[in-house]
Parts: C-alpha cells; structure tokens; sequence
C-alpha cells in the first residue's frame, strides 16, 4: 500500500488550510447579515421591543445556558444576578430617585456593578456548590426569593416596592442608546459577545475541565483538579455574563423594581434556557426569540381563539412542559433528532454512510 | 438517645439545657420591669411564641409529605406548593357545600392523593433517574396548574371558617401581666389564644408521630426506609417498588392537600400561596435534612418561630431571617440538621 502514503506536501496543496474567514459556517453568514441590515426594513417596535428583549433574555438566560450545559449546576439565581447589577447602575448611576442614586458617571458605574455582580454570584456559587445536582435548584430558587423579599422591603438602599425609575444608558458619543436603532445595535453587541465569550471559552482549557468535572467530578479531582474552585470560578463568569444582561434590561424598560426579579420572571429564564436548548449557546436566544413573540402576541392569538387574553401563562407552562416531555435537551435536541432521522435510511433504519 | 448526645456533644447539651431553662422561665415567670422594657410586653411574646409553633406545625405537615417523597424517589416535587393551593380550594368548597368542617379534610386528602397518583404514574414513572427532567416537568406543571386554578377560581381569598366549637378562644392559664391597683387589689391578666390553632397544632403533632410509628414500626415502613437507603436493592429482593412509590407519592401528595385545608383554617387561600408553601417547604427541608422527617419537624419549627418572631421584633426583615438562617445552615452543615451526610 506503498501508494497511499501521501506526503504533507502533497496534502497540503489538495486541501489546502482554509482562510480564517472560509472556515465560517456559512449559517453564520446568513444570520450575521440578516441581522446587521435588520433595521433597515424592521419597525421600531419590532427592534426595540421584540429583538432588544430577546437578545437581553437571550444573555441572561445563557449564563444560566453555561452553567447548566457545561458545568451541570442548574440555578435559579441567573435573575438575581442580572437584578444586582441591574440596581447598582441605579443606585450609583442616576434614576428618579435623587435621594439614593449617587449619580456617579458611567465609567466608574458600569464596571463597579458588573464587579459587585460578580462577587455576589460568587459568594452565592460558593453557597450553592456546597450541594450537589437537585439541591442546587432548591437552594438557589430560595435565594432568588430571599433578593426578591430583601429589595422589597428595604428602603434605604433599594427603595423597596417602586425601585428606581428613569435608569436610562449614558448619552455616549452624542447617541441617545434608548433609541430604537441604537438599542438594537447595542443589545446585538452584547449577545453577540456573550454568545462568542461563552463558544469560546467552551473550547478554552477551562471549559473543558469544566465539562470534565460535570460528568465525573471525582475523577477530576483525583487528576488535580480543584473542582469546587472550577464550579465557583462558573459561577462567577455566568454573574459577569447575567450582569450584563441586568444592566441592558434595566435600560430597556428605564426602571428596575422587584417586580424584575421575583419568582416568575427567575423561572421563565429557565424555561427560556431549557425550552432553547442546553446543549449550544444557540439555545437560549432561540428560547428567547419564542417566549418574547409568545408574551408579545399570545394575548392576540388567544383572543383570536375565542379564549380570554389571561391565559397566556397557561399556553407557556403547555409548552413548557411539552417541550420538556417530549425532548430533555430543547428545541435543540429536537432538531438534531430531526436531521439524524433524515440522515437514516427509511427502510432499514440504519445510519447512510 | 439523649444521654447519647449529651455524652457526644457536651457543651451543646449545656446550652441547650440553657435556653429550655430560659424559655420555660419566659414562658412562666411574671416578666419584671426591666425585662417588659427591654423586649417588649410578655403578652406580644407569648403571641409571637405560640404563633410561630402552630405555623410551624403547618410547615410540617407541607414539608413532610415533600421530604418523604424526595427521600425515596429523589426526585424534588416543585409542584408541591400547587398540591397545597389545590386542597385549600378543594377544602373551601366542600367546607362550604356541606357545612362540614370536617369532612374538608378526608375529602382533600383523597382527591389530592389521586392526583398524586396520576402524576406519579403518567409523568415520574416515565423519567425514572433523570432528576433534572421530573424536576423541570413540575416546574412546568406548577405553572400550568397556577394558572388553571386562577381561571376557576379567580384572584379572590378564599377563608374556610371553622364550626362553631372551635372558632372560640381558649383559656391557656398562663399569666401575661400582673398589676397592683392603687386600691391594692391584684389583678392577673391570662393569655387567650384560638382553640382552632390549638386543636389544628395537636393534630399535626399527632400525624407527626403516627407517621414516625408506621415508618419506623411496620412492614410498610421497613420497605419505605429499605428504599431510601437502597431502591435497587430493594427491588432486586422482590419487593414492589413500583407500588411503594406511588403509594408514597399519593401520601406525600394527600398530606400537601390537607396542609391546605389547615392553611386555609389559619389564614387564607390565594393565587401565589403555592409559591409562598413551596419555598416554605424547599427552606424547611432545607435547613431539617433532606428526605428526613424528625429534621422536616424541627425545621418547621425553626422556621416557623423565626417567621413570627422575626414579624413582631424586626417586621422589616422578617422574611430574609428565615432565609439567613437557611444560609447558616448550609455553609456550616449542608446535608441539614438531622439529615444524613
């Protein structure tokens, strides 16, 4: 078989190394264009409304995408996570509340609350990796409700049940960024880098030894690695990631309160993360995008049914739970069965070559 | 047992011994002036005391049936506070229908059992091992049932009132106040407090204890605990686990139904109850141990008095006191309480 040796030269000029940019899959291209030029044809309302909120409920909900995916610790605290970054731009920044916001510029604002937002998902990952799988949803969902019940109450700090109002974006570069277009713009951003940030740091070593301590956290230990210090660092990126999306959804709706944060809220992102699929970082603004035109339309729909426009947290909880029924890893997983159940023969049921 | 723990742990014998010593006196001294100054009235206290002991017996009786079920089948019922909001409802209306008090109990216990039944049989039984997926499916059926029983019974509060011989105060004979009148008469003033709770307390304490004896002193229980300990096992020596589950299941169920007759008695049936008995459970079992029932009893105890008491002597952060001392708990003793590491 002397004739099949091929020497790298020879292999290198049939299959040449492809340029950076060719290795791109070409769905990148598609959704990337798409979604630059959206605003030329797309109304106000549809970008700022529809594709703002689900890029800032596409962020928050892959941090929760990260943790749950790729470090196996499903937590109900995403929400809060987001909500303390989401207060600090109010409290240090400036809002209606001129007796607590401190009206410090941007600079120093934007960065102290991502920092206070990460330390606090640390202090909270360090609490929550204390128990393992099942618990850590009880114990981060009491923790999210404790948030919720301490902002109501105290009013000192966080003003209790009003919140702040009027928290609106720096008027950076002489750009109003609560306009439509730059909004659109400025959320695009955002989910473009979580969503990069997060693909690449699944590849990167500490992804992967991520991934190692979520399938078998004992023999990653055994091989040197600190699992408890790698689960807590997770946690921590994901508060960086979810405060992010708190600091977006705060501007976007120009107040947070907390009624942001309170339970419901905390378990649609998860129902936007697992309805999206866990599995890709994909998964969330897919879920996100769904439950977005869901809440915006389903008052519609279900009228147009005959059905009173209440309902609609049935018609979420219905697909939901038919979601999680039928298929554990989401829209995803729906799809990926759908393209190997096409790549089978229909005959005799075996993969085609 | 207790000479056990006093031999293991003898400098929290002493302290514990401390504080019985310290609340029995509370309890039973007349309260001198500097003691009324400094916290306050012995009546609020005693109030705030007996409040936090028959929550706490509601507590149990919702927690339990959602430790037991967890500590079998692992598998963690989110759709627990719904069961509750259920046997409220289904409480109110036969209370209602009937007239009979009583008869709201056994009636909600059943009807939520069988729930629990269907739902143990259509959707746990089908997702055997995957935790995340039951526990996600009842998320999800939370919602659905919410938002169900918003639509047929409306936002309004609903409030099941006991029969007549019970809705009565109760002479408990302990004295709150004793003043001397300028006349130099004497006058003793007792603590009155609701028979209703009183009654409903004693009840829980007693289902409490007959759930301790059919675990602990039956066949039925033997298999229960064999099953906590090792399902596998269990089921490779011939035993029907398929029907331990869902008779445990309808149990657990049937006693979240009840818990709800027993809120509504004590407080009232609303929209958003479910959420507020389900983190009440999650904290409970929480801070008690998981899967046990002694640890589900002393942490509706605990919980129960830092919610009452946390009401009277900080009103502002009553709520976040439970969840500080759930905090405590973990970060110095993660498998709970009483629960097994």
């Amino acid at each position: 078989m002397a004739d099949v040796t091929v020497s790298p030269v020879d292999k290198a000029r049939r299959n040449p190394e492809p340029y950076w940019i060719e290795r791109i899959p070409g769905a990148y291209w598609v959704v990337g264009v798409l979604l630059l030029i959206l605003p030329s044809f797309a109304s106000n309302f549809f970008m700022f409304q529809i594709m703002g909120w689900t890029f800032i409920l596409g962020i928050i909900a892959s941090s929760l995408m990260f943790l749950a995916g790729y470090g196996g610790m499903v937590s109900l605290a995403q929400l809060t996570f987001a909500g303390v970054a989401g207060y600090m731009v109010a409290i240090f920044g400036t809002s209606a509340i001129d007796t607590i916001s401190m009206g410090w510029p941007w600079f120093i604002t934007i960065p102290l609350a991502l920092i206070i937002a990460v330390l606090f998902a640390t202090v909270i990952g360090w609490l929550a990796v204390r128990t393992e799988g099942i618990y850590t949803i009880m114990i981060t969902l009491a923790i999210a409700a404790a948030f919720f019940y301490f902002t109501r109450q105290n009013y000192e700090i966080f003003n209790g049940f009003q919140g702040f109002n009027s928290v609106l974006p720096p008027q950076l570069f002489g750009v109003n960024w609560r306009g439509p277009e730059a909004f659109y713009y400025l959320t695009l951003f955002w989910a473009a880098a979580a969503y990069f940030a997060i693909l690449y740091l699944s590849r990167a070593p500490f992804g992967l030894s991520l991934q190692g301590v979520r399938d078998n956290p004992r023999r990653m230990a055994a091989l040197g690695f600190n699992v408890t210090a790698h689960r807590v660092a997770a946690y921590a990126f994901s508060g960086l990631i979810a405060g992010i999306g708190g600091i977006l959804l705060a501007w976007q709706s120009a107040q947070i309160s907390p009624g942001t944060i309170s339970i419901a809220p905390a378990i649609d992102i998860l129902v936007i993360a697992v309805v999206g699929g866990l599995r890709h970082p994909i998964g969330p603004f897919i879920g996100a995008f769904l439950y977005v035109l869901l809440k915006t339309f389903a008052v519609d729909v279900l009228i147009a049914l005959g059905l009173s426009g209440d309902r609609f947290q049935l018609l979420i909880g219905l697909g939901f739970l038919a979601v999680v029924y039928f298929s554990p890893d989401g829209l995803l997983g729906l799809w990926q069965k759908l393209r190997e159940s096409r790549q089978r023969d229909p005959l005799t049921g075996e993969a085609r070559p | 047992m207790i000479r056990r723990f006093a031999e293991r742990h003898p400098w929290w014998s002493a302290i514990l011994g401390l504080a019985v010593l310290i609340l029995l006196y509370l309890i039973f001294a007349i309260w001198p002036e500097w003691l009324v100054e400094a916290i306050g009235r012995k009546k609020i206290f005693l109030n705030a005391l007996f409040n936090g002991i028959t929550l706490g017996g509601l507590y149990f009786l919702v927690a339990s049936g959602f430790t037991l079920i967890f500590g079998l089948m692992r598998n963690v019922n989110l759709a627990h506070g719904s069961l509750y909001l259920m046997g409220g409802y289904i409480g109110f209306f036969v209370a209602d229908w009937t007239g009979l008090w009583l008869l709201a109990f056994p009636v909600a216990f059943l009807l939520v059992a069988m729930f629990g039944v269907i739902l143990q049989l259509v959707v746990f039984r089908r997702m055997e091992g995957e935790d995340l997926r039951q526990t996600l499916v009842t998320i999800g059926i939370s919602i659905v049932l919410a938002d169900l029983m918003l639509w047929f019974f409306g936002g309004d509060f609903f409030n099941i009132t006991p029969p007549g011989w019970l809705s009565g105060p109760m002479e408990t004979g302990i004295i709150t106040s004793q003043r001397v009148r300028s006349s130099g008469e004497v006058v003793t003033s007792t603590l009155t407090y609701p028979m209703v709770r009183i009654v409903i307390f004693l009840a829980s304490v007693v289902i409490g204890i007959a759930m301790w004896l059919l675990l602990n002193r039956t066949r039925v229980g033997m298999l229960i605990r064999a099953g906590v300990d090792d399902r596998d096992m269990l089921s490779a020596t011939g035993a029907r686990i398929q029907l331990v589950f869902v008779g445990v299941f309808a149990f657990g169920a049937g006693l979240a139904g009840l818990a709800g007759v027993v809120g509504g008695t004590f407080q009232s049936i609303a929209p958003g109850e479910d959420i507020r008995f389900l983190l009440a459970s999650l904290v409970v079992v929480i801070v008690g141990g998981m899967g046990s029932i002694p640890g589900a009893a002393l942490g509706a105890l605990i919980i129960g008095l830092a919610e009452q008491f946390g009401s009277v002597y900080f009103p502002t952060y009553a709520v976040v006191l439970t969840f500080l001392i759930m905090v405590l708990v973990l970060a110095f003793r993660p498998q709970g309480l009483l629960g097994r590491a």
